[in-house]
């Protein structure tokens, strides 16, 4: 089932299945996002603010914009990344 | 001086009319190297080691906008190294990456890529696009002690034997093997070269063979640094750093002011200038008008008596430097511990109501320092929208410390609703300004994407250093500005020019604003130094509400002078045109509506 980035609950872990298209996906892959990847959602700040998500331990704020353009698919009984 | 290492010389040195010379005895023969790596890496901290020329090293993504040079000798060979901007990449997806990319292009005779042990992966997509380029190269493996502290192992040999150019282990803030990176600078060469289709199947197999994960336990660390972007627990977190270093800032300041500098002023200075008064002939010379000024109740008031010597150093020495110290301590020590991104990330959905996104934060705050390295910083912004607007708001609606500190000297002792309704009046006017800005003009505000760096323990000499290169700009800027400023107050108090200005701005002052023409001066005298403009209001004798009227006026409108160049600079002559068009309009009518209320309420 997939899902958007910004859909994810808080802990949720997620495999990577789609960039959105130009710069933005551009800008994620060089920060090291990218399908395939497993990420999983720390937080997300109420209006419309940013989601913090992390990726190989590392933590990443994604504005809400570009992060309902992520395709993610949601990895069930993983709280861990 | 004879300089080694150029070929065309004999091995004594340059000959004097060396063509390849230049006066300073620089060489052509100078080794180029580029210090390349993703923001945030310790690239800079690499650099300061490297060169001992200091470019500052923070944990913030993208402050070395720009790039600094410094040179490094070896074994008689000069390397001019260039600390290029922090990138993640060299298909550019903003403007540092275009510098660091072009810098890349021009070629080098070493670079030295930088890459960040606790994220090896990110970082060889960029370290692959570098090797790419086929320059000469060596990668220095950053922060390696972190990694094993978090777990992370890499096999240094392995990891040279896949990228084909020596590696060196580092950790640039205690510059271990430093020593041997220098050493091994002569043996840069070009590594491997994988096309962009490949480029991240091979960053996989190499990561799977040389970097082993030990499996690690949450932290504490982890913890706070979760809770810090977490939407409850993080604002209440911000809520805190900002009321500490609010209080921080106003204990280390009145502190200092109390207990250092005031005595010192009073006890050493004062002394002096009621001595020299008499040899400078006296009260009524002009000698003694322009260096000492106006006896207040026959005794010199350092803060009123408006001569060069005295309130021309008392402000800016005694009145606003201690704030600024104690500011620009707060903030670098929150920019070391890697506070600021998470910043950013609790501010984001704000900014974005004024037309910009969470990095705007560092800009806005640095301009509560000084607006000048304020507007600077809106180059960490990529869109010239977003930097006009930027811009604009931090001139119009950021009271820098100088500014602040005269604010609270001035209006403090009346009673703190009334302070408080200067900063909710700038603070509303910053909202509303940027909401009409980011409506009229024509764009769209870009998304926040941050890497959010792990905290860590900032150094205190790094802190140390930062705060050094931040005061002496200030020292430098302001010391002359406030001079002038008092000088011409001088000037004008005992000229007429003023009462004709006065005169002619009175229907404006008095029916708009409620205010006396004689305030015209002080107002317009802002453009020298907004800080001796307040000081200037306080012999008037103003109603307390006519003062929050008059302090909101002079913080909003025309900037003082250094924040006009830097806006020239930054912006062009139209663009800068249009802001101080902005800032007119909307000083004039903050004031208005302050003014009205007030008549209202009573």
């Amino acid at each position: 089932m997939t899902t958007m980035l910004c859909a994810l609950t808080n802990g949720q872990t997620a495999r990577i299945t789609a960039l959105p298209q130009g710069m933005s996906g551009r800008r994620l892959e060089a920060l090291g996002l990218r399908p395939g990847k497993i990420v999983t959602k720390v937080s997300g700040m109420p209006f419309c603010g940013p989601v913090t998500i992390i990726l190989d331990g590392r933590q990443i704020a994604i504005g809400h914009g570009i992060c309902c353009k992520v395709a993610v698919e949601p990895l069930a009984g993983r709280k861990t990344p | 001086m004879l300089s080694k290492g150029c070929a065309n010389c004999p091995p004594g040195g340059c000959l004097r009319k060396c063509p390849y010379s230049t006066p300073e005895g620089r060489s052509v023969e100078d080794r180029k190297v580029l210090l390349v790596g993703n923001p945030n890496v310790g690239k800079s901290a690499l650099f300061t080691r490297l060169t001992g020329v200091h470019a500052f090293s923070s944990n913030y993504p993208g402050t070395t906008v720009g790039f600094t040079e410094g040179y490094l000798r070896f074994e008689g060979v000069r390397y001019r190294l260039i600390d290029v901007p922090g990138a993640y990449t060299l298909e550019p997806t903003n403007e540092a990456e275009e510098v660091a990319k072009r810098i890349i292009e021009e070629g080098a005779n070493v670079v030295v890529i930088t890459v960040d042990a606790t994220a090896l992966e990110r970082n060889l997509n960029l370290a692959l696009q570098v090797l790419e380029m086929g320059h000469p190269s060596v990668v220095a493996l950053n922060m390696v002690d972190e990694a094993r502290h978090e777990g992370v192992n890499i096999d240094i040999p392995a990891l040279e034997r896949s990228l084909g150019v020596p590696v060196v282990g580092t950790v640039a803030v205690t510059g271990q093997g430093i020593s041997e990176l220098i050493s091994r600078l002569g043996e840069a060469r070009p590594g491997i070269a994988v096309p962009r289709a490949d480029r991240w199947a091979r960053i996989g197999e190499i990561t799977a063979s040389v970097q082993t994960m030990e499996h690690r336990h949450h932290t504490i660390r982890d913890r706070i640094e979760d809770l810090s972007v977490h939407s409850g627990w993080g604002a209440l977190l911000g809520v805190f750093a900002v009321l500490g270093s609010f209080t921080a800032v106003r204990i280390i300041g009145e502190g200092l002011i109390d207990y250092l500098l005031d005595p010192i002023f009073n006890g050493l200075f004062m002394p002096v200038f009621e001595w020299l008064g008499p040899l400078l002939g006296g009260e009524g010379s002009l000698l003694f008008r322009t260096l000492i000024g106006m006896l207040i109740d026959g005794k010199i008031d350092p803060e009123l008596s408006f001569g060069l010597l005295t309130t021309g150093l008392y402000v800016p020495l005694v009145m606003v430097l201690p704030y600024v110290v104690a500011f620009y301590a707060v903030l670098s020590f929150l920019e070391d511990v890697g506070y600021l991104p998470r910043f950013a990330v609790l501010f984001d959905a704000l900014l974005h109501k004024v037309g910009l996104h969470g990095f705007a934060i560092v800009p806005n705050l640095l301009g509560l320092g000084c607006n000048v390295p304020g507007i600077m910083a809106t180059r960490i912004l990529d869109s010239p929208r977003e930097r006009f607007i930027a811009s604009t708001l931090i001139s119009v609606a950021i009271p820098c410390a100088g500014l602040q500190a005269m604010i609270i000297g001035a209006l403090g002792d009346l009673g703190g609703r009334y302070v408080l309704a200067v900063y909710a009046t700038l603070f509303a006017s910053w909202v509303i300004l940027g909401r009409i800005l980011h409506k009229l003009l024509p764009g769209y505000s870009p998304e926040l994407v941050v890497e959010i760096p792990p905290y860590r323990m900032p150094s205190f000499k790094g802190i140390g250093m930062k705060l050094w290169f931040r005061i002496r700009g200030f020292l430098i800027e302001a010391i002359p500005m406030v001079l002038a400023g008092v000088f011409v107050a001088n000037l004008l108090s005992t000229s007429a020019l003023m009462e004709s200005v006065s005169t002619f701005l009175s229907p404006l002052f008095r029916g708009v604003l409620g205010l006396p023409p004689e305030t015209a001066g002080p107002i317009l005298l802002g453009f020298l130094r907004k800080d001796i403009a307040v000081g200037m209001l306080i012999p008037l004798g103003l109603q307390p509400n006519q003062m929050v009227v008059a302090v909101v006026t002079l913080a909003m409108t025309f900037p003082c002078i250094a924040t006009f160049i830097v806006l020239l600079r930054e912006l062009g002559l139209a663009d800068m045109l249009r802001s101080i068009g902005i800032m007119l309009l909307a000083a004039l009518t903050a004031g208005g509506i302050l003014n009205a209320l007030f008549a209202l309420v009573s």
